[in-house]
């Protein structure tokens, strides 16, 4: 690039970095005799102007490749996708038993395994049917809620919840799906946004039955084949510790927590690759693909729609249960657009469609902002920065390859 | 020539607001026959095909598909359903394929009805009990006969939007051909295809017609193909039929020849 237009095109981002940096850096609150007062602070707004002119000059100098707009997979990653599937479930198993591995650890570890398997889920309606939903959390809060009231008016546990949690969230899937039929791409999206505000909302005010904003506590833990993994076991029962001999101690229960998801996203991947690989999975395709070519086939739309909205939905509500046992108290301000949003970026970050792809994705959605916490304030500035980074980096997602559901080769 | 009609069309009429688009059509497509539809553009062809496949309800007229003894009234049923139970099958004069799915999975989905119910509708494929995995063997198969048919077995694991355009005309047949169909509509199947091409089409047409036994529904503006391969030809002119009849009696016709060339100066 030329010098000059390298100096106007610096100059030109370096303007729009000081109309930003003015509202965002440029004052600070400060205290003052008993009020607030405001200060400005010029100086950070300097700062922040300089290093984005360096920075463009430094992007202009760097050699210019072409953009690639078929991405030859992740080559290495694509080629021995099996392999690393094995690893990071030996990975997965091992982890809490890991040397250096701690409460927080296996704690966040939990975190990234309830994303993960909401990314899965939303990966059978984004990634596959090509059906933008924005109101994802809808679903989770429904699995939640369910199995939290399930618990409180009729004393059931987890794992008598966890089905009606599904089946229930899967029932509110196919009653949304329903009105929003005809609707495609950025209309759906609107829908499916107001959808999920409209659920929290509802929990929010129907206080007599979800307690409003306070939510609802004292929602039962998971037990192990009845054993509950606590210090003693109401009604005289044994405890998980006193029945195998061990010494009880509080990490036992993260330990459980953490493979109850982990057996619960590993489901969901199975069931998931199954899926895409029988009729209904190749139907979902085909119908992001091409919706009247679907039906000069033969293909039901409204079968395919619903069945993408009720997968996703049960595997929403089962994340949404476990969810509510792991907390042990949950309220709507849980399940706000927000982890809607989170759960999409994972998505689309990690490359539609991709199974590999959503588990890298939550890995780095999850764990950037935990380690970013040294740097307060400018944590989601951060992680702001890092979904640009990939997105410039790898338009279609981490992991752009299709792998087809049926090769004429290996059959 | 086989007399057993396939479908009768009775006075069918589209009506889009003040446009009179097919105004009280009526002809008979019989079994094992290529049935041409020409007439020169914006006569009114494609309407007749969106009429027939469900993309539109007609405004007024019958639609009778001749299926196992009994008449199937097309005009009362919505597109999927022509397609499943009514057995017509179609493609479109701009190519719709699934451009991101392999040619082989283009002509999987063709076979949705089957494999689906094979599957036990998911649960049974889910959980490996049933009969699937023969299914979807036998699914494959099928598609890897259609796919030496229209040459294309080497490209099977290729994305179907890569491959050329004359491929993708072929493919299209053949995912149309996968459903299993009694009758198959084509639009213009040889728009944009070079002189070989198109002699190509015409062997695999004649040759569906042979093998598949089944009748073919066909609008094209290539003459070659039209008058190389149809049994019958039906000439539309602003929404009306103006001629009926075999290749030969539609060359000699005299309104036909003024549709197309317009009339003679006086």
């Amino acid at each position: 690039m030329k010098v000059a237009a390298l100096a106007k095109e610096s100059a030109f981002a370096a303007f729009v970095a000081l109309i930003l940096a003015i509202p965002l850096v440029g004052f600070d609150t400060v205290e003052a005799n008993g009020g607030i007062g405001i200060e400005s602070r010029m100086s950070w707004v300097g700062i922040a102007v300089l290093a984005v002119f360096l920075g463009r000059i430094a992007i202009g100098l760097l050699p210019r490749r072409a953009p690639s707009l078929v991405l030859p997979g992740t080559g290495f990653l694509s080629r021995h996708i099996r392999v690393l599937g094995i690893c990071g479930i030996v990975v997965a198993v091992a982890l809490p038993f890991l040397p250096g591995s701690s409460r927080y650890l296996v704690d966040l570890a939990t975190t990234v395994l309830i994303y993960i398997m909401l990314g899965w889920g939303l990966n059978v309606v984004v990634g596959l049917a090509g059906l933008l939903n924005l109101g994802y959390v809808a679903f989770y809060a429904v699995g939640a809620y369910a199995f939290a009231l399930s618990a409180q008016y009729f004393h059931l546990g987890f794992w008598q919840a966890l089905p009606i949690s599904g089946a229930l969230a899967a029932c509110v899937g196919i009653l949304l799906g329903f009105p929003i039929l005809r609707l495609r791409g950025d209309y759906l999206a609107i829908v499916t946004l107001g959808f999920g505000e409209i659920t929290r909302i509802i929990l929010l005010n129907w206080g007599t039955v979800t307690g409003g904003p306070n939510g609802i506590n004292d929602i039962p833990r998971p037990t192990f084949f009845g054993l509950p993994l606590a210090a003693n076991a109401p009604g005289g029962g044994q405890t998980f510790a006193q029945f195998f001999g061990i010494p009880y101690n509080a990490g036992q229960r993260i330990i459980f927590l953490y493979f109850v998801i982990l057996v619960l996203a590993l489901g969901t991947n199975y069931v998931t690759v199954r899926l895409r690989r029988l009729p209904i999975g190749r139907a979902w395709e085909a119908l992001r693909e091409d919706e009247i070519a679907c039906r000069a086939l033969g293909i039901n739309p409204t079968n395919v729609k619903l069945s993408a909205f009720a997968i996703g939905a049960l595997l929403a509500g089962f994340a949404g249960a476990f969810f509510a046992t792991r907390q042990g108290f949950i309220s709507p301000e849980s399940f706000s657009f927000q982890e809607s949003a989170t759960v999409l970026a994972i998505v689309v970050l990690g490359g539609t469609g991709s199974q590999l792809g959503v588990v890298i994705a939550a890995i780095v959605l999850v764990t950037l902002p935990e380690f970013g916490r040294e740097l307060v304030q400018f944590r989601m500035l951060l992680f702001g920065a890092a979904m640009i980074a990939i997105m410039v980096w790898r338009p279609r997602g981490i992991m752009a390859l299709r792998t087809p559901s049926v090769r004429l080769s290996s059959s | 020539m086989n007399a057993a009609p396939l479908l009768d069309v009775d006075a069918l009429t589209m009506r889009f607001g003040g446009l009179l688009a097919v105004d009280t059509l009526s002809f008979t497509a019989f079994k094992h026959d290529i049935t041409a539809i020409i007439g020169p553009n914006g006569a009114g062809k494609t309407t007749v095909f969106n009429c027939l496949t469900g993309f539109y309800r007609p405004s007024a007229g019958r639609l009778g598909l001749h299926r196992d003894d009994r008449i199937m009234a097309l005009e009362r049923m919505d597109g999927w359903r022509i397609a499943r139970d009514g057995g017509v099958a179609r493609t479109f004069q701009n190519i719709r394929l699934f451009p991101g799915m392999t040619v082989l999975e283009n002509l999987m989905v063709a076979q949705h009805k089957t494999l689906m119910r094979a599957s036990g509708w998911t649960l049974g494929g889910l959980f490996g009990i049933g009969p699937y995995r023969g299914a979807e063997k036998a699914g494959i198969e099928k598609a890897r006969l259609w796919l030496e048919r229209i040459g294309l077995l080497t490209s099977a694991d290729l994305d179907a939007g890569t491959l050329p355009y004359g491929a993708q005309r072929r493919l299209e047949i053949a995912r149309a051909m996968c459903t299993d169909p009694l009758l198959l509509c084509l639009d213009e199947p040889a728009a944009g295809l070079n002189p070989r091409e198109s002699a190509e089409l015409n062997q695999l047409l004649l040759a569906i017609r042979e093998r598949d036994k089944i009748g073919i529904l066909l609008i094209e503006h290539d003459m070659k193909v039209v008058m190389g391969i149809s049994d019958r030809i039906v000439v539309l002119d602003y929404g009306r039929k103006i001629a009926e009849g075999t290749p030969a009696e539609i060359r000699a016709n005299p309104a036909v020849i003024k549709a197309y060339l317009g009339e003679p100066e006086a």
